[in-house]
């Protein structure tokens, strides 16, 4: 066995064995776990069956197979920040509207305070 | 035709006051309600002082969510029209029925523009080349002439109040505004309307703003051409 092939089966593990841990504690809900859990297989599962890497890697015309696994996380990563802009996207455009909402419920109370009916 | 004057304010603690009398004594028909957007100076107690509506944002959440959230207000208290009014004392209450006028002859939005009529305004070369280059863009998109598409100084009606209460842009929401008016087949209209130079306090937009300013709405303007 490569060097390489120990550290990334290492590497991948670790990944693993941190997001696992990680859902456990409820530090991250399931869904933004979801794409975490699948990149760290794909590469765990990649780094232990070699050949199965070799094959692919030679399919997408890569002439040194681990590069392809560089290649597979840089993906998953690129698809998890995109991922992490939707949905911070999604977060602000509902906080404004609490922050809205906020805004114009203490503006009422204010003025039924005013009027003496509260 | 009930009619809500929205000013939104940022640590505009030394204009609002001024804002408030200009509007009191040159437009009374008119109710004022000021979005303190989360102002780090005194805006919220100065403006609590004076006598008119005030809404005080948790936390400053930019000049688009403030004008919306004046534009939600006019839908729950049944207002017909809405005046942006800027919190700066850059526009002038004497000023407001010209731009209400077009409104009730069925335009859904009307800006006053500083450069129509042979209003003289003053500014920074970039700042004017930025607006020009804005004005020509959005006559060419809009298929009308259009002289100052980032005037803060507008009359919005019914139909412009419901689609605004929904999606309003953010940022610099101005140039935006008239893109999604337009692709809703809102009536747009500019009408002459003079305003003052800044008097008190500083305004945000610096040179190197001006610039970023450019570029954002730019794109914005891109994104909001692609949008379906």
């Amino acid at each position: 066995m490569q060097l390489v092939q120990v550290l990334s089966i290492i590497v991948s593990a670790l990944i693993f064995l941190f997001v696992i841990e990680l859902i456990r504690r409820g530090a991250f809900k399931e869904k933004y776990a979801l794409l975490w859990l699948l990149a760290s297989v794909v590469l765990l599962v990649l780094s232990i069956w070699r050949r199965l890497l070799d094959y692919l890697a030679l399919m997408f015309g890569f002439f040194y197979p681990p590069s392809f696994l560089f290649l597979l996380g840089f993906g998953f990563l690129l698809l998890i920040t995109l991922h992490f802009s939707i949905v911070i996207s999604n977060l602000s455009e509902k906080n404004k509207k609490l922050t809205q909402e906020l805004g114009l419920i203490r503006e009422e109370i204010d003025r039924i305070k005013k009027a003496g009916k509260f | 035709m009930k009619i809500l004057v929205v000013i939104p304010a940022y640590n505009e603690s030394e204009n609002i006051s001024d804002v408030i009398d200009d509007l009191r004594q040159d437009f009374p028909q008119g109710d004022s309600l000021i979005i303190n957007d989360g102002s780090e100076d005194e805006t919220s107690s100065v403006a609590r002082s004076l006598d008119c509506r005030v809404i005080d944002l948790p936390y400053n959440i930019g000049i688009g969510g403030s004008v919306q959230t004046g534009i939600i207000y006019a839908i729950r208290e049944n207002f017909d029209v809405v005046v942006q009014f800027d919190g700066d004392g850059q526009h002038i209450a004497m000023e407001i029925e010209k731009i209400l006028a077009p409104v009730s002859e069925g335009a859904d939005i009307v800006i006053g523009s500083r450069f129509l009529g042979g209003n003289r305004y003053t500014s920074s070369i970039i700042r004017k080349m930025g607006i020009t280059i804005f004005a020509r863009i959005m006559s060419l998109i809009c298929g009308q002439k259009l002289t100052d598409t980032t005037s803060g100084f507008r009359a919005y009606g019914r139909k412009a109040i419901d689609l605004f209460s929904d999606y309003y842009p953010e940022d610099y929401p101005e140039v935006e505004a008239l893109i999604l008016a337009h692709k809703n087949n809102l009536i747009i209209r500019e009408v002459p309307a003079a305003m003052r130079q800044r008097i008190k306090g500083k305004s945000s937009i610096t040179p190197l703003r001006s610039i970023y300013y450019m570029v954002k709405v730019l794109l914005a303007v891109f994104v909001d051409i692609l949008k379906k």
